[in-house]
């Protein structure tokens, strides 16, 4: 007897859709309380169109194969010492700060579309969300995977998820998740599925992926392509889900143009961190983050908004301010974490001349006038054996939460200052994007757990910075201060003086 | 606008986290020196009302601004202040509270012929 098999579509078909049913015990809505209170209205669930028609027993195989070769790869990583042949020690600091402040968000990503994927009430979205749920919580297993052989040497990788919940600079990611997380399920799919997975993703990827690739970590290569087919089925996901909202009433524009809005200028800010990576430390550089913001945003981002005008959706507000910034924030950001090295979980260090020539080449309109004379007057105190510290803590913006070091747009001599008052508060704000956010929506981010103030409410472990990086699980000495003069920096030596004798 | 929940009265689960009542009697004031970026951004002390506005520039902006090479060179005569946005001359005798400043102030001062680094603004 020959076995019938269905095609593609049919298949789909019958295990998505055709699983789905209308509940009769309980009306529908009180099955799916969380989907209307977001103001969103839906006509037609079935009008959800799924570009992968990806069934989720074949969602299993293609899965299992790409984990086959990942491990394999990791495996024979492990086996050659592969940690010994990257470019340079310092290349880890970039690792150490993908572990501990993007791979908690794919966490984060895995329980907020597991969310979408129970209370969406259409079957498509509810799948594909699910399939995406399972995905993030893959990436960050295999991120957790690949990066462990690197553990075994070098510091500041070992407690990510304790220093996720409590270090000062991942309250960032955290919180940027939190908000989507605890918004309802259509906002949730805008800020993360679209938002970030769509319009900022290459922003996160590429240079993280390359990066690893131009500094020779093959397993995180591996690790990325591994992904990568994952990625593109979220990005169809991203912008499906905007398409599908505003075909299906012209009263849900307004509201996502909101969340587009929001959602863009929180990426933007979280992204600091990548750009900062990108410009300051990769030992080799892939591109500057102004030229990787040109490709992937005001290029490839200006074509996309040119399609989604005709549903009368318009680029996210302040995209020009963020434009503009490209100039500045891994300056201003590096010099953060530089100033608060005490208080970092990785490394940082002087940029070396030639990396200040590659940077005066790259932003030739702003880094000699404004960044190059800050990094000079600090090697100069380097020199003389008084390191630049600071010794008190940040104004914190209360959206983004990153320290309050951006600059007036069109000045970068003056710090931006935007303040609002909400039932007899005040509230500081790093720029007009975090400020709107925060008015738009007061109760909600009153409620934020700002690192500076709960160190000075008593919350994190005492007064001092020794208390504070203790309650944090920072090992003092080790996983913080600059690469010169850490135990990374000795082993590394260590084993390139081996090399070099034995290549004698 | 009101935050769009799933409940009605979402204030009501809801507590504002810096409150004043919660820094055990002191307020958190922000200072920024103006054209000194290398301090990346302004910083945050808590600090009790009454300390007198003169012992706030002496004890606690002047040794956490002292790494700077202008810092030696400040004359706090000539200093410009402006208080949560206001041109102000503080009475340096006077309590922080009596000067107005209230919990989460923001102090920005300029220091005339200071720029910064050679004058980067740095």
């Amino acid at each position: 007897m020959t076995v019938k098999k269905l095609g593609l579509r049919q298949r789909y078909a019958h295990m998505t859709r055709g699983l789905d049913w209308e509940t009769t015990y309980q009306p529908m809505d009180s099955v799916f309380p969380y989907d209307s209170f977001e103001g969103i209205k839906v006509k037609d669930w079935s009008a959800w169109e799924d570009p992968f028609r990806l069934t989720m027993d074949t969602y299993w195989k293609f899965q299992a194969e790409k984990e086959r070769k990942l491990y394999a790869v990791l495996d024979s990583f492990a086996q050659n010492n592969g940690q010994t042949g990257v470019s340079d020690g310092r290349y880890i600091n970039a690792l150490k700060l993908f572990l501990t402040g993007i791979s908690p968000g794919e966490y984060q990503a895995h329980r907020g579309f597991a969310f979408a994927g129970r209370h969406l009430r259409g079957a498509g979205p509810r799948v594909a969300a699910q399939m995406q749920s399972l995905d993030e919580l893959r990436h960050l297993q295999t991120q957790v995977h690949t990066i462990s052989q690197y553990n075994k040497f070098f510091d500041g990788l070992s407690e990510f998820p304790h220093m996720h919940d409590r270090v000062w600079y991942l309250s960032v990611p955290k919180s940027f998740f939190d908000d989507a997380r605890s918004a309802g399920p259509f906002e949730y799919m805008i800020a993360i599925g679209f938002s970030f997975e769509y319009v900022l993703t290459n922003l996160l990827f590429v240079p993280f992926m390359s990066g690893a690739a131009y500094n020779g970590d093959m397993s995180t290569v591996t690790f990325g392509f591994s992904a990568q087919s994952d990625e593109s089925r979220h990005m169809t996901l991203g912008i499906e889900v905007i398409k599908f909202l505003l075909e299906q009433h012209p009263d849900n524009l307004p509201i996502v143009q909101k969340w587009l809005d929001k959602w863009f200028w929180r990426g933007h800010r979280l992204l600091g961190l990548v750009a900062m990576m990108m410009d300051y430390m990769l030992p080799k550089k892939v591109m500057s983050w102004k030229e990787a913001w040109e490709i992937y945003f005001t290029e490839a981002g200006g074509s996309l908004f040119q399609d989604l005008a005709r549903y009368g959706l318009r680029p996210p507000k302040y995209a020009d301010v963020a434009t503009q910034e490209a100039e500045h924030i891994s300056h201003q950001n590096w010099a953060v974490f530089y100033q608060y090295t005490h208080a970092a979980g990785f490394h940082t260090w002087m940029p070396d001349k030639e990396h200040l020539d590659w940077l005066s080449a790259k932003y030739p309109n702003t880094f000699d006038k404004y960044y190059r004379p800050r990094w000079e007057m600090w090697a100069e105190q380097e020199k003389q054996g008084k390191r630049f510290y600071n010794n008190a803590l940040p104004q914190l913006c209360q959206t983004c939460q990153i320290p309050m070091a951006y600059t007036e747009p069109g000045d970068p001599t003056v710090i931006c200052f935007r303040s609002t008052q909400f039932q007899s508060e005040t509230y500081h704000f790093c720029s007009d994007g975090c400020k709107d956010i925060f008015d738009d929506e007061p109760e909600k981010y009153v409620q934020a757990w700002m690192p500076v103030q709960q160190i000075f409410q008593g919350n994190c472990g005492g007064a001092t910075i020794p208390d504070v990086l203790a309650w944090y699980n920072l090992n003092n000495g080790a996983d913080n201060l600059d690469y010169v003069g850490s135990p990374d920096e000795k082993i590394w030596n260590e084993w390139h003086a081996e090399n070099a004798r034995k290549a004698v | 606008m009101p935050v769009t929940a799933i409940v009605s009265d979402y204030e009501n689960y809801t507590e504002t986290r810096d409150a004043q009542k919660n820094f055990h009697g002191n307020i958190v004031i922000y200072v920024h020196w103006e054209e000194h970026l290398s301090f990346c951004s302004a910083l945050a002390f808590p600090l009790p009302p009454a300390m007198p506005f003169g012992a706030l520039v002496s004890e606690v902006i002047a040794p956490h601004y002292a790494a700077h090479p202008d810092a030696a060179k400040i004359d706090w005569s000539t200093v410009i202040w402006r208080i949560d946005g206001e041109k102000k001359t503080p009475d340096f005798g006077a309590s922080l509270e009596a000067n107005g400043l209230h919990h989460k102030s923001l102090i920005r001062f300029w220091t005339p012929f200071l720029a910064g680094y050679a004058g980067s603004a740095s």
